[in-house]
């Protein structure tokens, strides 16, 4: 954590009624002498309800201490899992956190041509930076598990699948405009099912284009 | 028991024992980083590899790996140096090769290992790594770039400490140990850290740059600031103390050390009294021995015996405190009083006032009440103690406490409630906890001074052992009636009688003017406010302080680290330091001075040396014929229930701030520092 985001931090943090609800449920499911297993949901329960509140999802120092307190261990424990931990952000981001998978099977497919064009667009010159209108911030992300519809861009929570640089600029000009597409596959197919028509042992070879 | 061969040698070892500890009992060196015998195991530092006959594994860690009956282990072969090379050589990546200038160079584990282990060259060209040093208070100097990541601080903050401040954040490469806020490591335990960590990543703030391991010479001794008797090891570079560590001793403070012991150490150099002065038309002046002597003389011959008395406090060795209460006796007065806080004992037997249990005990105890004590404060190695048996039976050691808690205690406990009414309800078996209390097999009980110095202490101190019989604490086998002592004079004061007895006149009566002269041997907590201007004081000690400044003539004496004393601690275990320097100046051991006014008041001190004046103190009290043992007698006729009323105030822990409770700590300005530090910080969140 640099010095400059130190500054950043808030003075206080506290669960609001929306937070409280998730908590209850995540806490139902670990023993009362285990609940420091809760860890990671809380951390994430925090960074949701900065991103609902300050527009920025990310996790506060104030806020380790407060789930510290909620879990009954020592704050130190929390500053661990947060930072080992990647997806939580220890200092503030942009409203759209566009992470772009670069391992193998997503840069064979052209995950360079999502970099450039994400970079074009927001202004962005180098992975980790917030664009000057603070709407998006760019991460480089190891796989994220949907090899079958690489390459992909996955804002904040969601995926946007068979990505191209068309369509990454698109849906970031929309992102901008406040406007929040429907994520799964750009292109026409579901899911990861096969592109164009379905094909199935059944399908005889001339339904085959 | 379990046979395991370690290098063809036949070994027997407990079954829980690790290969590393099989190893050790064999007497092979194993290297290694982040194993600590106190620490639970964490197996990171792959340094202790060897190798298992039959094992899936070419190499195990032997730290991790439990011994198996005719476990067949070799402890050196190519293999194994091939990989300990290897295993240093990462460690080495990142370490700054800062050795000439480190506080850990000579004494670094790191360096020895790199001696058989080490590369003479680096294959790697990157750039090390550098990690931002973290602020751990005034005491721990952090050089973070030198971290091994072994991660025994944490463990010892985790486990021993109990405070759980610092973490390993990030991961991989990037790992870095830190405190979760940088305001101070809050533990007063926090200088075993430096004696934990095996690199010099931290290392002693006080003392950074003063000496070189290796130009120290060592004295053993024993801790005087506080009742524990921690043994300590005095590190001596000519005629001054550079460091005080801890020595091993598990019956009593194990590997460790307080705070207030290790780092007090500047305060013997610093208001201290080094010749004798007198009192002359209101001012105090210089004057020789021989001249203070005589004037101290002509002055006893001068009063009557019941007008005279003496106050003994609480850093005085048991040598000093006979030979003045022998002197005070042979003039005719039983004036004398070891109590400068006015604590209740019932002296007429020691099982009364030590604490029986023992600190080894501990470990056996199943249930625990404390009555107005707060350990962390009174006895901080004594506490870890408390807390290693609560970790010990998965927290599930139920742990009573009757007071205001100033603190964290460092393990859970269960408030029962803040008065002493408390105490009755426990002995009715009208309070849940009387029947844990009952239920136990070892129930131990800690009455501490926060309790036996109030206007109702002996209703308390009575009504404690009638819990103590009524819960079943005290039996053949067992006794688990404790007082917690936090001066290290107390114990060996109470054994020597150095309490008034019958008529005569005790601290109150002495301050209140009920004394025309009083010898203060070393009190320097006594409040003299009440005293009257024309008693005279002598004051034998060696910090000038308050009591000294009040005194008509100053006895120069010799500070625990300048002479050789006898202390007992808590326990009632008798243990002797060595003298490592001189006294500064003129100043004098107080035993001796003591004996030399004998001898111009022509009484006849059965007495001429250091060792008769032992083998004298030995026949008084035959405790002090034994030496580093506790031999307390195990007392099942508890007296009767006492009748009285508690007082309605509030149990509070005697002390309240912990740095500052004697004159050597006092004087030092890194105990002011963290005094400064602690107490404000806490004031501020207080507001």
């Amino acid at each position: 954590m640099s010095e400059k985001s130190m500054n950043k931090q808030p003075a206080e943090f506290a669960f609001d009624q929306e937070s409280e609800q998730q908590i209850e449920k995540i806490l139902a499911k670990y023993p009362a002498a285990r609940k420091a297993s809760a860890v990671i949901p809380l951390l994430y329960i925090v960074q949701n309800q900065m991103k609902r509140v300050t527009k920025s999802a990310w996790v506060p120092k104030v806020a380790m201490v407060v789930v510290a307190k909620r879990l009954e261990i020592a704050p130190v424990r929390v500053f661990e899992i947060a930072t080992f931990y990647t997806m939580f952000n220890l200092e503030p981001i942009g409203q759209y956190h566009l992470q772009v998978c670069s391992t193998t099977p997503c840069w064979l497919r052209g995950s360079e041509d999502i970099v450039a064009a994400c970079k074009k667009v927001t202004g962005i010159k180098e992975f980790g930076q917030t664009s000057e209108d603070g709407m998006f911030t760019l991460s480089e992300v190891e796989c994220l598990g949907a090899c079958a519809n690489a390459p992909i861009l996955q804002v904040d929570h969601d995926y946007y699948e068979d990505m191209t640089a068309e369509s990454t600029i698109e849906l970031i000009e929309l992102l901008r405009k406040g406007e929040k597409p429907a994520h799964g596959p750009m292109i026409d197919r579901l899911n990861s099912a096969p592109v164009g028509k379905k094909i199935t042992q059944n399908t005889g070879a001339e339904d085959v284009k | 028991m379990t046979k395991v061969i370690v290098d063809g040698i036949p070994i027997e070892v407990p079954n829980n024992a690790s290969v590393l500890q099989a190893c050790e009992a064999a007497g092979k060196e194993i290297p290694r980083f982040c194993y600590h015998d106190k620490l639970s195991v964490a197996g990171n530092c792959r340094m202790c590899m060897v190798e298992i006959t039959g094992s899936r594994k070419p190499l195990v860690s032997s730290c991790s790996q439990p011994v198996m009956e005719g476990m067949q282990v070799t402890t050196d072969s190519e293999t194994i140096r091939a990989a300990r090379r290897s295993t240093m050589e990462l460690l080495l990546i990142n370490h700054p090769l800062d050795c000439p200038i480190c506080d850990q160079g000579g004494e670094c584990d790191l360096q020895d290992q790199a001696v058989g282990y080490g590369r003479d060259c680096s294959r790697f060209t990157d750039e090390k790594r550098a990690v931002v040093d973290k602020y751990m208070g005034p005491l721990v100097r952090t050089v973070m770039t030198r971290c091994i990541q072994c991660t025994r601080c944490i463990r010892f903050t985790n486990e021993i400490a109990g405070t759980a401040e610092l973490g390993g954040i990030y991961r991989g490469t990037s790992l870095e140990i830190t405190p979760f806020i940088e305001q101070g490591i809050k533990s007063e335990l926090s200088g075993n850290l430096i004696d934990v960590c095996p690199v010099g990543a931290l290392t002693s703030k006080p003392t950074a740059f003063h000496f070189r391991s290796w130009e120290l010479k060592n004295t053993d001794s024993i801790d005087v600031t506080d009742a524990v008797g921690t043994n300590i090891l005095l590190q001596v570079r000519g005629n001054e103390v550079m460091r005080i560590l801890p020595r091993k001793n598990d019956d009593v403070n194990e590997e460790w050390l307080a705070d207030k012991g290790r780092f007090s150490l500047d305060g013997l150099k610093r208001r201290r009294l080094d010749r004798p002065w007198i009192k002359k038309n209101g001012k105090l002046v210089e004057a020789s021995w021989t001249e203070t002597l005589q004037h101290v003389a002509d002055k006893l011959k001068t009063v009557s015996s019941d007008r005279m008395g003496a106050i003994a406090g609480d850093l005085c060795d048991a040598e000093s405190m006979l030979a003045l209460k022998h002197l005070m006796n042979a003039l005719g007065s039983s004036n004398v009083d070891c109590r400068q806080d006015n604590a209740y004992y019932d002296i007429s037997q020691r099982g009364h006032y030590v604490f029986n249990t023992s600190i080894a005990g501990i470990d056996d105890a199943d249930a625990l009440l404390v009555i107005g004590s707060f350990p962390r404060q009174e006895a901080p190695v004594l506490n870890s103690r408390i807390r290693k048996r609560w970790l010990s039976l998965t927290e599930q050691f139920p742990i009573g406490y009757i007071g205001e808690l100033p603190d964290d205690p460092t393990y859970k406990v269960d408030q029962l409630g803040e008065t002493p009414e408390l105490i009755a309800e426990l002995i009715a078996g009208k309070h849940p906890f009387s029947e844990i209390l009952k239920n136990a097999k070892r129930p131990m009980i800690i009455l501490g001074h926060g309790a036996i110095t109030r206007p109702d202490a002996k209703i308390i101190f009575e009504q404690t052992m009638a819990l103590a019989k009524t819960v079943g604490a005290v039996t053949e086998e067992w006794n688990g009636f404790n007082i917690l002592h936090h001066s290290a004079a107390r114990v060996a004061g109470l054994d020597l009688g150095f309490v008034p007895q019958g008529q005569a006149k005790d601290i109150k009566a002495m301050v209140n003017g009920g004394v025309d002269v009083l010898w203060m041997l070393g009190a320097d907590e006594v409040n003299l406010s009440a005293l009257p201007a024309e008693t005279f004081v002598i004051y034998q000690g060696h910090h000038g302080e308050k009591a000294a400044s009040r005194a008509d003539v100053i006895l120069p004496g010799a500070a625990y680290t300048e002479k050789s004393g006898t202390y007992v601690n808590t326990e009632g275990r008798v243990q002797r330091s060595f003298a490592a320097i001189c006294p500064p100046g003129e100043a004098k051991e107080e035993w001796a001075a003591i004996y030399a006014v004998a001898q111009l008041l022509a009484v006849d001190l059965p007495y001429h040396n250091i060792d008769s004046l032992r083998a004298y103190m030995a026949e008084i009290n035959p405790v002090f014929a034994q030496l580093r043992l506790v031999q307390n007698v195990v007392d099942v006729n508890l007296g009767d229930n006492a009748q009285g009323n508690f007082e309605k105030q509030v149990l509070r822990a005697v002390i309240s701030d912990y740095f500052l409770t004697n004159s050597i700590s006092r004087a030092s300005l890194t105990m002011n520092e963290c005094s400064k530090l602690r107490y404000a910080v806490s004031a501020e969140a207080a507001e």
